[in-house]
């Protein structure tokens, strides 16, 4: 490896930083499924592919490619009430302390403040899918609240509930965060480099607990990068051309 | 008999207040369709996005023809909110009947099997279910321990509109993998499709054809409309302009912009369907 590659390999932009972090909470899955307009949820799915040798196998509702799917839009959830989901992620306007999902607007119902485009199948897919990843790369007060405004998904159920899924984690442009479902509360993980926990917590509207020591979420190593900025560049330029020319400057020949 | 028309005759097909019911922008959006029906003034649609819609639900409440909105989402994507939905929503112009994407397939699902109501998973303590008066959650009707669950209408559209790159003459319409759109029309009370081209063939007497074909049978009328999903695309065989996509998102920002788009790019042009 030449001085410039050895230079490329240790800097990394904050996308790759999330996907490599992503990718970490991948392993042992058996499918990860990755739904509309996700390309960084998608690209760590991919990594996760390639690490694993193949395994998660990884369905990307977006486009054709790495698309399973041939019986209709309904056919992801009916997959995932089958149980045949482990991984499924969803974002969140507004999250707050209890991880509720608010995807629908601030403000009142039904006329809001500010509309969201709305709840997409977070109804039915935090509930089924045994592993759901928070993803919210704006960590700040007005993503992270105290209090949703409307609850697009419940974080937790009570027991009489059939609710086999939920979420596990949480990953922002700060940290990296797990849920307890039993307590439910968020617990930090990591903070990434070159943050604090006093940021986190001046930047997060609802309480979690910190553990004595919080690591820094470790950044993604050269075989890592190279891997993003080659195979899975060009795999996930098939379903988001323009994330792959800005993120890693790849370029799709038509 | 599927009966084969000229776009302005399909746009007269959906009337006022009807229950119109659309596919997302990534499966087969009829945009020249869309476009007619503004041009005729259509008013107080119930529109249903199935489950989610982007620039086709985003223009029809622009245009003022949306009474109700049932959906689970409205976005452009890529090119980020859908201005003139939120502004309406904001706005209280139209009423928002919120849903989950799952819950939609479900409802239609039980229109396609005849049956007045489905269950769903998922759901209970969700703000969705407080504010919709037509679920209702009730306890494992068989008793055998699954807890509560939600039980959702059936939705029955009156017009299922969509575009395909070919249909037969016989009236049989190619939709390959977008198996939403055969649901869509199995539930409705008529389906009305612009096609690229109409091909002198029979799709049904091929199996590699006849699986991913609508029947004849379910397909009221068919109007020819070459390049009938543009700005949107037809998978493999145009892509969607993007680019006209974002420049809309930014001029319909506003409401004075979003005329000045309509003026220039619906109400000024002719309609395409002899192109």
């Amino acid at each position: 490896m030449n001085e410039t590659n050895v230079m490329n390999a240790a800097r990394h932009s904050p996308e790759e930083f999330l996907i490599a972090t992503i990718a970490r909470l991948l392993g042992g899955a058996g499918h990860v499924a990755v739904g509309a307009l996700s390309p960084i949820p998608g690209c760590a799915a991919l990594l996760a592919r390639e690490l694993g040798g193949g395994r998660p196998r990884v369905s990307i509702i977006h486009g054709d490619a790495n698309n399973p799917f041939t019986d209709g839009g309904r056919e992801l959830f009916d997959c995932a009430g089958q149980g045949r989901i482990d991984v499924f992620f969803l974002g969140g306007a507004q999250i707050d302390g209890g991880a509720n999902i608010n995807l629908v607007g601030a403000g009142g119902y039904p006329r809001p403040r500010k509309r969201f485009p709305g709840s997409f199948g977070s109804a039915l897919m935090y509930f089924v899918v045994p592993k759901v990843i928070l993803f919210a790369p704006e960590h700040s007060r007005r993503v992270l609240v105290k209090k949703v405004d409307f609850v697009s998904a419940p974080g937790t159920s009570p027991p009489e509930v059939r609710r086999p899924g939920g979420p596990t984690a949480l990953v922002t442009g700060l940290c990296l965060m797990a849920f307890d479902a039993a307590t439910k509360r968020f617990r930090l993980e990591s903070v990434h480099p070159g943050h604090t926990v006093e940021e986190v917590r001046d930047n997060t509207g609802f309480d979690f607990d910190v553990p004595e020591d919080v690591p820094e979420t470790p950044p993604p190593d050269a075989d890592r990068l190279a891997l993003l900025r080659t195979k899975i560049a060009a795999e996930i330029a098939k379903t988001y051309p323009d994330f792959a020319a800005r993120v890693f400057g790849h370029v799709t020949i038509a | 008999m599927t009966s084969l028309e000229d776009l302005d005759q399909l746009a007269a097909r959906v009337p006022d207040g009807a229950l119109l019911a659309l596919a997302p922008d990534y499966s087969w959006v009829p945009m020249a369709a869309v476009r007619a029906l503004i041009r005729r003034r259509v008013k107080g649609l119930h529109l249903l996005a199935v489950p989610i819609s982007g620039l086709a639900a985003d223009m029809l409440i622009g245009a003022g023809c949306v009474g109700t909105l049932e959906a689970a989402a409205v976005s452009l994507g890529e090119a980020g909110p859908a201005p003139r939905f939120s502004d309406a929503v904001e706005s209280g112009a139209i009423k928002m009947r919120d849903s989950t994407c799952p819950a939609i397939h479900t409802a239609l699902q039980a229109a396609e099997k005849g049956v007045p109501f489905m269950p769903l998973g998922g759901l209970v303590g969700s703000d969705l279910v407080s504010h919709r008066d037509d679920w209702k959650v009730v306890d494992d009707p068989l008793g055998r321990g699954g807890g509560p669950i939600v039980l959702l209408p059936a939705i029955r559209p009156d017009v299922v509109m969509f575009h395909s790159p070919r249909a037969d003459v016989h009236g049989n319409v190619w939709i390959g993998r977008r198996r939403e759109l055969m649901t869509m029309a199995h539930a409705a009370k008529s389906t009305l499709v612009t096609v690229e081209t109409v091909e002198d063939e029979d799709f049904l007497a091929d199996d590699a054809t006849a699986a991913g074909t609508l029947a004849s049978l379910y397909v009221t009328a068919v109007a020819k409309a070459e390049g009938g999903a543009k700005p949107l695309g037809l998978a493999g065989y145009y892509e969607r302009d993007l680019a006209h996509i974002r420049a809309y998102a930014k001029e319909a920002a506003t409401a004075e912009g979003f005329k000045r788009y309509l003026a220039r790019e619906v109400l000024g042009q002719p309609a395409r369907a002899a192109s």
